[in-house]
């Protein structure tokens, strides 16, 4: 920060902050939440809490240690954004260490390790998922089936043991074995992902409409990974899955509107988004069809991430006045 | 309206406020005490003063000759007694001093002869500098001397003159009123400038939120039948005011940093500056009043013409400012400056004063971390990236900062204006750009040094080459004379011997008396007898203004002034 206390112009602002912005898109993802809710029971509402409390907690403890006011930064929002964001992209019935141990490294190491707000490199919950699904494939793969019954599913998230029986394949989970088995994914998750996504496109909806984000990072995304994946399907419908069946399952969605646009580690240039989310787009079909784990949207915003900075380099607008001439960092 | 308007990327909304001073008329104000005017009021060089303690003046008479062509002329703003020529503090942030001529008004407020120019018979120098002795300075805030960029008989024809009548501040509606109440001497002076400049079209381009502005000059110029004039509504958004944005929309033409709008074919003027020219040619009146806005924390905000250099607390105390007061702006609140003190006067620059509580401007809530949300890249209206300017200005990475345009920066303060994190991205940009300055003037002070030091070496080694020649030729002179006069010494006959060495005594007398003449004369130039009383004045007033711009320079960098 600059050493002189600001008594310069302008001396007046817009009635905008940081805390404004992550309500908002806390907000937006309230449409998706409702959905799940009502496919798949209360059980998210309880990995919402948790991931939440965790987040709080975390935030609290790191800035007390890096000598930071707490109130000023923890009423930002910006650990809850991150805490919803976990809890949306990990399994409803995953056991609660599962969620809490993601969330504490998605704060402590994610974020407050690189210097918090705003100077993380990569998108903390996409970093939970990942570390998460390595460490701990099977825990993270244990999706429920539409409906359930919520007592099962709180026994599963606060039990010792794994509730079996009303586990079921993810569509994603349910195309790799398909690859496989030949047989046909099964319909009734997919339209509950169906819906869940519809959801969270609403929310996407309303935070392009409030420009907190532009269109050029969810249109890219969602029209890449549908291009490519009806390319493919046109080409071996046996093999690769359909376009709707790609956009509307697992994290495609989530990720197009409240995952890649996340701006501190994304692509912030125009010409950059189109390009950052093209890639992630390419990697997530790539991953998902070829790669070890079911969905891909987690590493492919990771391996993008670390390329934002090159690709917004490399593709700066041009001034004011030099249109058409050269411009960016590019000497 | 049949032309095409184009627009400019960014810009904000905030609130305009400008009903709390655009009522009511354009009032005078009472002749203040005593009157500070700066002498150095514009961008060029400072002029000197030429008037002293004890002179008497009339209102308009010269008392800061313009030092160069880059520079303008100060004249006195009312009849009276100069008391000082003294340092005085400025209407600027720094407050820092500068020389001011102190008059004490006598009340008469009797204007000296005036001076009016004939247009049809004045050549384009006269013209020029006919502007230049009437102080005649941008008035839209810039303060840049008109008579340079007014240029009659240029080879590139200008194809459209823009006249600034936008005024996209907040809160500053002294412009607004001016083009209210006086539209006529604002159309004759935009009239007297197409004479001059004889542009293919003009443009007058006004906010479409001034519409009793834009009626009042749409009859000034109906009234004069005059229809080389059009005047443009443009689209309310702040900075649509400033000179590059307004040539955007009315043009279409976007003029890079650092270049002229002339080589694009377009020159941009203030309304103001356009009835300072109707006042220097028409009626041979100098510049030394200009229409101030004083609004924010008072009781009737309102517009006043003012005389240069009256104290700022009394034209406020017309408006009667609450009893909160903290400060004063110059400028409106998106890019005006904090003034040091109330009792700094308006200058020609002073479009407003805005006057601020704690209340009305609260400080800023606390500064957080950038998060790159990017609302400052879309409310750039130079299309800059201002949080990546931010990330280098912070990081001291000043040579990324310039690669990213930095000095493309208007300073509009709308990225500052919509950031979410509060962060006072204006400051940093300020604080690159100064730093940037201060190390290239490092620089060049080095390679100075650098300079004269390798000059020295080299004229040490002409030097000591010269020397060494010379002693040669010189030997071999001396050989040369020994040989002839073993010669001489040679011959039988003496007598020639007594003969040369006369001749010789004689030579050496010529030559010492000529030493000593040349000696006297050195010493006589180097004596203040030898030099006129005037001679002797100018070298004192330039030993004055180089302590004063030392003083000015030492903490301040004032880098392409």
């Amino acid at each position: 920060m600059l050493a002189t206390k600001s008594n310069n112009s302008p001396f007046v602002l817009k009635p905008a902050s940081v805390r404004s912005v992550m309500v908002r898109v806390l907000l937006a993802l309230i449409p998706g939440v409702v959905a799940y809710v009502w496919l798949f029971g209360p059980a998210i509402l309880v990995q919402i809490a948790l991931a939440s409390l965790t987040a709080l907690a975390a935030e609290a403890i790191a800035l007390h240690l890096r000598r930071k006011p707490v109130w000023l930064f923890i009423s930002d929002g910006s650990a809850l954004v991150t805490a919803w964001l976990i809890a949306l992209s990990f399994p409803p019935i995953a056991p609660w260490w599962l969620v809490v141990l993601g969330t504490l490294f998605a704060i402590v190491v994610a974020k407050h390790l690189y210097g918090g707000l705003g100077q993380n490199p990569f998108n903390p919950a996409m970093v939970a998922f990942a570390l998460m699904i390595v460490a701990y494939p099977l825990a993270m793969s244990q999706w429920p089936a539409p409906g359930g019954d919520f007592s099962q599913h709180l026994n599963a998230i606060f039990g010792h043991r794994q509730v079996d029986a009303m586990t079921m394949a993810t569509p994603l989970d349910a195309l790799r074995t398909a690859l496989h088995s030949g047989a046909t994914p099964a319909a009734d998750s997919t339209n509950a992902w169906l819906w869940i996504s519809l959801g969270y496109a609403l929310g996407g909806l309303y935070l392009l409409q409030q420009r907190l984000i532009t269109w050029h990072l969810p249109v890219a995304f969602l029209a890449t990974l549908g291009l490519i994946a009806s390319i493919a399907c046109y080409a071996d419908p046996v093999r690769f899955g359909s376009p709707v069946f790609h956009l509307f399952s697992g994290g495609a969605v989530l990720g197009a509107f409240f995952i890649i646009t996340d701006p501190v580690s994304g692509c912030t240039t125009p010409r950059g988004k189109l390009i950052f989310a093209t890639l992630a787009a390419l990697l997530v079909w790539i991953i998902r069809t070829f790669g070890a784990y079911p969905d891909g949207v987690a590493f492919a915003v990771l391996l993008m991430n670390i390329a934002a900075p090159l690709i917004d380099m490399y593709t700066q607008p041009p001034v004011f006045g030099h249109k058409g001439k050269r411009t960016g960092g590019l000497s | 309206m049949l032309n095409k308007l184009f627009s400019f990327n960014g810009g904000v909304t905030p609130a305009y406020e400008k009903t709390r001073s655009a009522e009511g008329p354009i009032l005078p104000v009472p002749l203040p005490a005593e009157l500070v005017i700066p002498l150095h009021q514009h961008v060029g060089g400072p002029p000197r003063p030429v008037v002293q303690a004890g002179d008497r003046v009339t209102k308009g008479q010269r008392i800061g000759k313009a030092d160069g062509n880059a520079s303008a002329t100060v004249h006195a703003s009312t009849s009276g007694l100069v008391s000082a020529v003294e340092m005085r503090r400025m209407p600027h942030s720094s407050g820092l001093s500068a020389l001011s001529v102190i008059i004490k008004p006598d009340g008469l407020d009797a204007w000296g002869t005036a001076k009016p120019l004939d247009l049809h018979t004045a050549s384009p120098t006269e013209i020029r500098d006919h502007l230049m002795q009437m102080g005649v300075v941008g008035l839209g805030g810039a303060v840049f001397p008109t008579h340079l960029k007014i240029v009659p008989g240029q080879p590139k024809a200008l194809e459209t003159l823009v006249i600034n009548g936008a005024e996209c501040e907040p809160f500053i509606t002294c412009d607004d009123l001016l083009m209210r109440q006086r539209a006529d001497t604002v159309i004759a002076g935009v009239a007297l400038m197409c004479q001059i400049m004889k542009p293919d079209r003009t443009l007058i381009g006004i906010e479409d939120n001034k519409p009793e502005a834009i009626r009042a000059m749409q009859q000034a110029i109906e009234a004069q039948h005059d229809k080389r004039l059009e005047v443009v509504s443009v689209p309310t958004r702040y900075p649509a005011g400033g000179a590059k944005q307004l040539i955007r929309v009315l043009t279409g033409i976007e003029v890079p940093h650092g270049e002229r709008s002339t080589d694009y074919g377009v020159q941009c003027f203030n309304v103001g500056t356009a009835v300072a020219v109707h006042d220097a040619i028409k009626l041979g009146r100098p510049l030394v009043s200009r229409i101030v806005t004083v609004s924010g924390n008072v009781r009737r905000g309102g517009n006043y013409d003012v005389l240069i250099g009256t104290p700022m607390r009394d034209v406020v105390a017309l408006s009667e400012a609450h009893a909160d007061t903290n400060r004063y702006i110059m400028g409106g609140p998106m890019m005006g400056v904090v003034m040091p003190g109330m009792e700094v006067p308006v200058v020609k620059a002073t479009n407003c004063i805005l006057v601020g509580s704690p209340k009305m401007f609260p400080p800023p809530p606390p500064e957080m971390p950038c998060i790159r949300c990017g609302e400052c890249a879309i409310a750039c209206p130079a299309d800059l990236q201002p949080f990546e300017l931010y990330w280098f200005s912070r990081a001291k990475i000043f040579g990324k900062a310039q690669e990213y345009h930095l000095f493309d920066c208007i300073e509009c303060g709308c990225c500052a204006y919509v950031c979410p994190s509060h962060i006072p991205l204006v400051d940093y940009y300020r604080f690159a750009k100064s730093e940037i300055w201060a190390r290239e003037h490092e620089k060049e002070a080095a390679d100075h040094a650098r300079e004269r030091y390798e000059f020295r070496q080299y004229r040490e080694e002409r030097e000591k080459e010269e020397k060494a020649a010379r002693l040669a030729a010189k030997t071999a002179a001396g050989r040369e004379k020994a040989t002839a006069a073993l010669a001489v010494a040679e011959q039988p006959d003496g007598s020639n011997n007594t003969a040369e060495k006369d001749a010789k005594k004689a030579l050496i007398a010529a030559a010492l008396a000529r030493a000593k003449q040349q000696q006297e004369q050195a010493a006589a130039i180097n004596t203040a007898a030898a030099l006129s009383a005037e001679q002797q004045a100018e070298i004192a007033a330039i030993e004055a203004r180089r302590a004063e711009i030392r003083e000015v320079a030492k903490p301040h960098l004032p880098p392409d002034n």
